[in-house]
């Protein structure tokens, strides 16, 4: 797999493989991805990064048939909403792949190799069962 | 608010026009409106222009080609509330007592297919995480799984919509659909199928306002945005919270557009809602107050949102009829609401209709809410 992410902002490749990089605020004790200086929910400016959890749960799941503007890669594809594992809350827009996917699944974090902006290969995220 | 009226509008039929431009339908419709009024280009003090593709300033260039110019014009652009966000300052123009007489219009040209916008960044639509219509199906799946409504519910909605954009001659799709041939059109994104999806399109809409005097009341309008936390928003976040207590932003303009009638929804005659996509639509019923979330089977069992129906939503035809111009819909909505309050809309025309609400939600998130009484 191309080490190179499809934003070096959002998540990370390595040899553990990919991981989202998000933030944490210790006012609102609240997680939020992709990191960003202030905590989107509350405004609070003492954000710390943290490496989100590779685990977490379905919430709602659809397919994309038709490739959106700027998208060449495969179709379709799935794509839903991913509760991820731990407290508060936070749930993650993310493709999904693979087998039968529906509310309540038990999915896992991998990589996804897709061509980026500029058509060289780099490597996104995906929830697997 | 301050007595703000409407006393013309105009429209340019939505659909697909070729080479035409969307400043020469902006000048159709702008014309229309200002005959309706019995003014000319040089007796309104400002314009406001909504528009998302119209490019650097569009609004110019329609009252360019009118000779209109000379008066402050404002290009306005809040996604598919747009129209809404230039009436809100047109009309705020009137009420700080800036301007007697102002001009509002919305103009689009789009091209088809899946919307493409600068809102994303280059490497969020590579990755795939762009795509509107999966967006919109991730709302209905969660309207459906709360609510226990199901794809025949959806359906219904667009049977509805394209039953009564039959009788509009200014929409695009006027044939109506059956339940099964909704279900039965192509899949796009789970449990949305191409039938229950809006096409953005072609258009333009344009009203005059003035202060006081004769014409449809303006009795509250309300543009707000979203509160942060649901990942379901029409922001389009790529994460949040719980957002069980998390109030819309269509609740939020509503509120306010009532409270600046003083009007609730129990006296709301007739609608025109935003209806992006099937779920969108009934998602809006509960979200302006026309039943509690839940409520919407209730409604369509009993043919309520139908023509002739308790509270008759989209009696254009909608955008799931007449497609989806971004800058112009909104305005189009109130070209519409116009005509039912004089009572000039024809085969389409709710009996008795006295007030009316308009509404429009989209990227932004951005949502408008607009009251009116005749």
């Amino acid at each position: 797999m191309s080490p190179r992410p499809i934003d070096p902002a959002v998540l990370r490749v390595d040899e553990d493989g990919v991981t989202l990089l998000g933030g944490w605020s210790a006012s609102s004790g609240l997680r939020h991805f992709p990191p960003s200086p202030v905590c989107p929910f509350t405004g609070a400016d003492d954000i710390q990064p943290v490496d989100l959890p590779r685990t977490g749960t379905v919430w709602l799941h659809t397919t994309v048939s038709i490739a959106p503007p700027g998208y060449t890669g495969p179709v379709p594809y799935g794509l839903g909403i991913v509760e991820l594992d731990g407290d508060p809350m936070l749930r993650v827009v993310s493709r999904l792949g693979g087998g039968d996917i529906g509310t309540g699944t038990r999915v896992h974090l991998d990589g996804e190799e897709l061509p980026g902006p500029d058509g060289e290969p780099a490597v996104t995220w995906v929830f697997h069962p | 608010m301050s007595d703000v009226r409407i006393t013309g509008v105009g429209l340019h039929p939505f659909g697909r026009f070729g080479d035409l431009t969307g400043t020469a339908m902006g000048v159709v419709a702008v014309q229309a409106a200002l005959a309706e009024a019995g003014i000319g280009a040089g007796d309104v003090q400002a314009a406001f222009c909504g528009t998302a593709y119209g490019g650097v300033a569009a609004g110019h260039r329609v009252l360019s080609a009118l000779a209109g110019t000379g008066i402050p014009i404002y290009d306005v652009e809040a996604g598919c509330a747009s129209g809404g966000a230039a009436l809100q300052l047109g009309a705020a123009s009137i009420a700080s007592g800036q301007h007697d007489r102002v001009l509002v219009f919305g103009i689009e040209k789009m091209p088809k297919g899946i919307i493409r916008s600068s809102f994303f960044a280059p490497w969020q639509e590579a990755a795939g995480l762009s795509p509107a219509p999966a967006f919109f199906a991730l709302r209905a799946q969660r309207l459906l799984s709360d609510t226990g409504l199901t794809e025949d519910h959806l359906a219904q909605v667009v049977v509805k919509n394209r039953r009564q954009g039959v009788a509009n001659p200014d929409a695009m799709f006027t044939k109506a659909v059956t339940a099964e041939e909704v279900l039965a059109s192509r899949m796009i994104c789970p449990p949305l199928t191409l039938f229950m999806l809006c096409s953005p399109n072609e258009g333009a809409a344009a009203v005059i306002l003035e202060r006081a005097g004769a014409g449809i009341r303006l009795a509250g309008i309300s543009l707000r945005s979203h509160l942060p936390g649901s990942v379901l928003g029409e922001d389009s976040p790529l994460c949040g919270i719980d957002d069980i207590a998390i109030t819309p932003p269509s609740t939020l303009a509503a509120h306010d557009a009532y409270a600046q009638a003083g009007l609730g929804p129990g006296d709301i005659d007739v609608v025109e809602c935003q209806d992006t996509d099937a779920a969108r639509e009934l998602l809006a019923w509960a979200e302006l107050g026309l039943c509690a979330p839940g409520g919407q089977a209730a409604l369509l069992a009993d043919g309520d949102a139908e023509v002739g129906g308790r509270i008759p939503v989209n009696p254009s035809g909608g955008l799931l009829s007449k497609g989806e111009p971004l800058g112009a819909s909104a305005l189009g909505q109130v070209v519409e609401l116009v005509r039912q309050l004089r009572g000039t809309a024809g085969a389409r025309q709710v009996d008795g209709a006295r007030v009316a609400l308009a509404h429009v939600i989209g990227r932004g998130a951005n949502a408008c809410v607009t009251v009116l009484v005749a």
